[in-house]
């Protein structure tokens, strides 16, 4: 059993299946984000995918200031997500709000929604940053276990209850 | 049956995945490599399955979860029924309600991208299954039988014979790979349309059981495929790997086309490639 343990955690380190949800960004990340795909970056040759599938991918990429309306679209698609998974914020709108901030209309970065791992700034973030913090989120996601696992479990559920504490914080009203 | 062909089979149904994953594998990296870029390592496709084995059980409901096991038993089946030099219309039948299950389970979900890939998968289904069967009878009129041990008997490539309907098989071979012009109903690059289309809905382990049941179609098919130069063992590895590296040329110069073009082009091309075969058999036989 260990071995096949060991062999599905290498596996996930090695294909890390990426969705994409732009939050009202200015389309100024998600250019980075899709450059990353291009020949001259070329991800695959980490087995990063950009799947387009919440049910399929490990890792959420999330660019753009959160608003009211889109932050139920943007929890539909992390809820939909299996574990293990991870959350990536990119550019100055998705880590903070950015420029935004103070908008009548925004809710504010993307941790205001859902539990976020990495935050990648810059304005736009640069390809190289977003691999960068896709690594990242890798390291973090080698360490998650699938719920099946009871201990990891109860810390997911301890962090859940964190969360939860402090709703009041991100409280999202329309 | 004795010792020895279950042997067989038992080698035959772990070798399948193993090869077919390797074959996937080259094909990404081919495919990168005619893009320009670097590709992924040659075992991407088994670093996939494992983790997405390895991934939270999540399905929409009971059906789905039933559709998939079904869809890889009858693969591995139909598999072992080759392996045991069964009967070629057995085999089709077993591949069908495999593949028909996969269908099923992407239908018992009320999502629309799952349904249109659905039945898209039911269209390709329909294109590529009345050109196998005439490509199993125009087996039959050259050997005189459907049994594989029969095919195998006989003493000259039955390529010779059939090369037309040969390429009309490699237009199954085309539509079950879904490589383009034929992948409408589960393509890796059509995201805004329909995201994974029939694939959508499942997710984790069971996503991974029908990648491994798509690796045995796959090796299901190009056995067929070898059937057409059995005589020697040089001969056939020459003509799948020319078939194979022809596969992913044109999946790599081809757009993605519609439905009503798959259908009217595969059935105009193939049934008229067909009867010129048949013609060409009968003008011989006098």
């Amino acid at each position: 059993m260990g071995f096949f343990k060991n062999l599905v955690e290498t596996s996930r380190v090695k294909s890390p299946w990426i969705v994409h949800f732009d939050c009202g960004s200015c389309n100024g990340c998600d250019i980075e984000v899709l450059a990353c795909l291009t020949p001259l970056y070329d991800v695959e040759r980490f087995g990063i995918l950009n799947i387009g599938n919440p049910k399929h991918a490990d890792i959420l990429i999330v660019s753009g200031t959160v608003n009211y309306r889109n932050a139920k679209a943007l929890r539909n698609v992390y809820d939909q997500m299996p574990e293990p998974r991870a959350v990536i914020a990119i550019g100055a709108c998705g880590t903070s709000g950015g420029i935004f901030r103070d908008a009548y209309n925004v809710v504010g970065g993307v941790d205001k929604v859902i539990p976020v791992d990495v935050y990648v700034p810059g304005c736009p973030a640069k390809p190289e940053a977003i691999i960068d913090g896709v690594v990242l989120a890798l390291a973090k996601l080698k360490e998650r276990r699938s719920t099946k696992d009871t201990d990891a479990l109860a810390e997911e559920l301890h962090k859940a209850r964190e969360f939860y504490a402090n709703r009041e914080d991100r409280k999202v009203v329309e | 049956m004795d010792a020895k062909t279950v042997i067989f089979v038992i080698v035959a149904l772990i070798l399948a995945p193993i090869v077919g994953g390797l074959l996937a594998g080259l094909d990404r990296r081919l495919t990168a490599w005619c893009q320009g870029r670097f590709g992924p390592p040659i075992l991407q496709p088994f670093y996939d399955v494992f983790k997405l084995l390895g991934k939270d059980r999540q399905a929409v409901n009971t059906w789905q979860i039933f559709c998939a096991h079904i869809y890889l038993i009858a693969s591995m089946l139909s598999l072992a029924l080759f392996v045991i030099q069964g009967d070629l219309l057995m085999i089709f039948f077993v591949m069908t309600i495999g593949a028909v299950f996969m269908v099923v389970g992407a239908l018992s979900t009320p999502s629309p991208y799952s349904q249109i890939g659905a039945q898209r998968e039911l269209i390709q289904m329909l294109t590529y299954e009345p050109l196998l069967v005439i490509v199993f009878v125009g087996i039959y009129f050259v050997t005189g039988s459907f049994k594989i041990s029969d095919i195998l008997a006989y003493e000259r490539p039955i390529f010779l014979m059939l090369p037309l309907l040969y390429l009309v098989l490699t237009f199954a071979l085309t539509i079950k790979l879904r490589k383009s012009p034929f992948d409408i109903s589960a393509c890796h690059h059509g995201h805004q349309e329909i995201v994974r289309g029939v694939l959508t809905e499942y997710s984790g382990p069971y996503l991974a059981i029908l990648e491994i049941a798509h690796w045995y179609d796959i090796i299901l098919i190009l056995a067929i495929c070898s059937l057409f130069w059995s005589t020697s063992f040089i001969g056939m590895i020459m003509l799948l790997a020319i078939t194979y590296l022809a596969e992913i040329a044109i999946d790599n110069i081809t757009p993605r086309m519609t439905w009503k073009w798959m259908l009217t082009y595969v059935w105009a091309v193939g049934i008229t490639l067909s009867l010129f075969n048949m013609a060409l058999l009968y003008a011989k036989s006098f």
